[in-house]
């Protein structure tokens, strides 16, 4: 609990009890924002903690080692597609006799443990893979060359249903089995002792372990031998090669290690939603991920974590008024909420480029073991 | 004597031009080897090449009796050979001790998976770090800036943080291009203070320089670079006597040609 508490931006270090407060507040909110509006916005917040964790890894391509990435959501691809390939009926629909050969009439099921790991490493080999050619290129060429290669991941998606149908191209992958707890099945309400706990809740809380986890590692990496050669390599690359930094390696480990979160992400959405498509790859989503980052500010984890829960819940919450207002003002809806959304991106981009150019919450990131500088400075 | 360093006949062209022409020079162990030569001459390019930021066309780099790989700046690191840029290159978002930890890089170890678990091996070696930054810092005078970020350090502060991170880097010969650029004659004094304690802790140092005066008086022997070309290697006295170094300073016959 107190690690957790130091987590928190500012009050983590000044106010350790607001702190404690925050985190109570954390864990609580799910259920409170039930009562208070009703469990759609439970739904909006798991989708915000996945929304967390692809921008806590694309953070880490983009704000610690400085690789502009495109193509992000090509990893979370991966992720998801892992998950319909491995936990669900498809095989067993799309090739009948080989399944049923293999023992697998029903399709291919299997557990977590196993999936999300699968996942996790294809998107790591996803984000070598991707590494390779875009090694020497940097800024809007790295830029170009990433978007080319989710908008691939995406087509590879839309269209690998012929000749071999193997990801049911546009149509996607339905029937996705839940996450599955050793027996536990996040997806199934639990009615007890009169009460019925929503299922949404279970996935808040698994996805909110998710996510405190990836920033108690990411924030061990940052604090590393690792963090500073990827903050050097950002700040000035000749000066990080002159100093011994392999270039190459940290270019690669950073791809690779922000892939594995996009892809963890991906296989955590495919239990979720149960039905995989390429739309939910597109370029917008790559973007959007790239906005939260940027807006929560690049280069630093509670930036990454308020950009992703603010731009994933203003959309949503804009949808429940601006519906509603546009209704009672003109009679009729003028301005889809979608189209509102990626006005308001839009929007929120420009301002903070305005007036925060270094997004919300800017990054004050350090790169070292507060004690260990405290021991130093006491010797002195 | 103990040869630490020999170039043999290093040859390095841009396009049509020859920046170096088949220089060799040799650098002794525990000494302070100038190098200078007129704006241009190739003093910097040596260095680019000896510290592998650019591929040499000819020629070869012995250090401590291996060859040095070409274009593999980390091995050469490794090696033993840390360098400090003439327009001081820092890593302006980290703290000074930060910068100098960074030095260190290429002396850990840890692994992705240590640093997941944090095991005592890897908070050790973290420690460690920690530690020998602050006495660098120390060791370059500006402990008292370790939480510093490092652009907002003075010119001169920069100028010793960014020696401090190379030396964190090991090395057994450091390279210093124009550390006393653009400083005033007190800081230049600091500065050949530390660059004498660090001879006498064992480092040799190769400095390109400016600065006569410094370079007179601190270094053990002098190359002078001209058009790509060496054109003297001796004792500073001897150098300074030399004709060909005089006109490729003072002006001559070749340079109006």
């Amino acid at each position: 609990m107190n690690e957790l508490a130091e987590l928190v931006p500012y009050l983590g270090k000044h106010k350790p009890r607001a702190a404690r407060a925050v985190v109570i507040l954390i864990a609580l909110v799910a259920p409170l924002i039930a009562i208070l509006f009703g469990r759609t916005w439970v739904r909006v917040l798991d989708f915000a903690l996945l929304y967390m964790m692809l921008a806590l890894g694309l953070n880490l391509v983009v704000g610690f080692a400085g690789l502009l990435d495109l193509g992000y959501i090509a990893f979370y691809a991966v992720g998801a597609y892992t998950w319909a390939f491995l936990a669900s009926p498809h095989f067993a629909e799309a090739f009948p006799a080989f399944a049923a050969g293999i023992g697998a009439a029903d399709g291919i099921h299997l557990p977590f443990w196993l999936v999300l790991p699968v996942g996790a490493a294809l998107a790591a080999l996803a984000g070598i893979i991707l590494g390779f050619p875009v090694l020497r290129l940097r800024g809007d060429y790295l830029a170009i060359v990433t978007l080319g290669f989710g908008e691939i991941v995406r087509i590879f998606m839309n269209n690998l249903n012929y000749p071999i149908n193997i990801t049911n191209g546009p149509q996607g992958i339905n029937l996705l089995d839940s996450m599955n707890l050793f027996g536990w099945d996040l997806a199934r309400s639990i009615k007890l002792a009169g009460f019925k706990i929503d299922s949404l809740f279970f996935y808040y809380y698994f996805f909110l372990l998710c996510v405190v986890g990836s920033i108690l590692f990411i924030q061990r990496l940052q604090i590393s031998r690792v963090g500073r050669a990827w903050a050097a390599m950002r700040d000035d690359e000749l000066a990080a090669k002159a100093i011994g930094i392999n270039i190459r390696n940290m270019k690669l480990l950073a791809f690779s290690l922000g892939a594995t979160f996009g892809g963890v992400a991906g296989g955590l959405f495919g239990a979720f939603q149960g039905f995989v498509s390429p739309e939910s790859f597109s370029l917008m989503e790559s973007i959007a991920v790239l906005v939260m980052v940027v807006f929560g500010g690049m280069g630093n984890i509670a930036g990454a974590v308020v950009g992703a829960l603010i731009l994933t819940a203003l959309p949503e919450i804009l949808r429940h008024i601006a519906l509603p207002l546009q209704q009672a003002l003109f009679g009729q809806v003028v301005l889809d909420p979608e189209v509102l959304r990626m006005l308001l991106y839009s929007l929120a981009m420009i301002l903070m480029m305005l007036l925060r150019p270094k997004g919300l919450i800017p990054a004050h990131a350090r790169y070292s073991r507060p004690e260990f500088v405290a021991a130093g400075e006491a010797r002195a | 004597m103990i040869r630490l360093l020999e170039a043999r006949a290093i040859s390095k062209f841009f396009g049509g031009l020859t920046a170096l022409s088949e220089v060799s020079l040799t650098i002794n162990k525990g000494e302070v080897y100038g190098l200078i030569g007129p704006n241009g001459a190739g003093k910097t390019t040596l260095f680019n090449v000896l510290t592998g930021a650019y591929v040499p066309d000819e020629g070869e780099f012995v250090f401590d009796g291996t060859e040095l790989p070409t274009g593999k700046p980390h091995v050469v690191v490794e090696q033993g050979i840390a360098r400090t840029f003439q327009n001081i290159r820092l890593f302006r978002d980290m703290t000074a001790l930060e910068n100098v930890m960074a030095g260190h890089h290429i002396r850990t170890r840890a692994t992705i998976w240590g640093i997941l678990t944090q095991n005592r091996r890897t908070r050790e070696e973290e420690r460690l770090t920690t530690e020998r930054a602050f006495e660098l810092l120390r060791y370059v005078g500006i402990e008292q800036f370790a939480r510093t970020v490092s652009k907002n350090l003075s010119y001169g502060d920069q100028r010793r943080l960014e020696i401090a991170r190379a030396l964190a880097t090991e090395p057994r010969l450091l390279a210093l291009d124009e550390p006393a650029a653009g400083m005033n004659a007190t800081e230049t004094g600091r500065l050949r203070e530390l660059i004498e304690r660090i001879r006498a802790d064992g480092t040799t140092v190769l400095l390109i320089e400016h600065d006569v005066k410094l370079v007179m008086g601190l270094c053990d022997r002098i190359a002078v670079l001209d058009f790509g070309k060496k054109i003297a290697e001796d004792v500073p006295a001897a150098v300074q006597r030399d004709p060909a170094v005089v006109e490729a300073y003072l002006g001559g016959g070749h340079h109006a040609q």
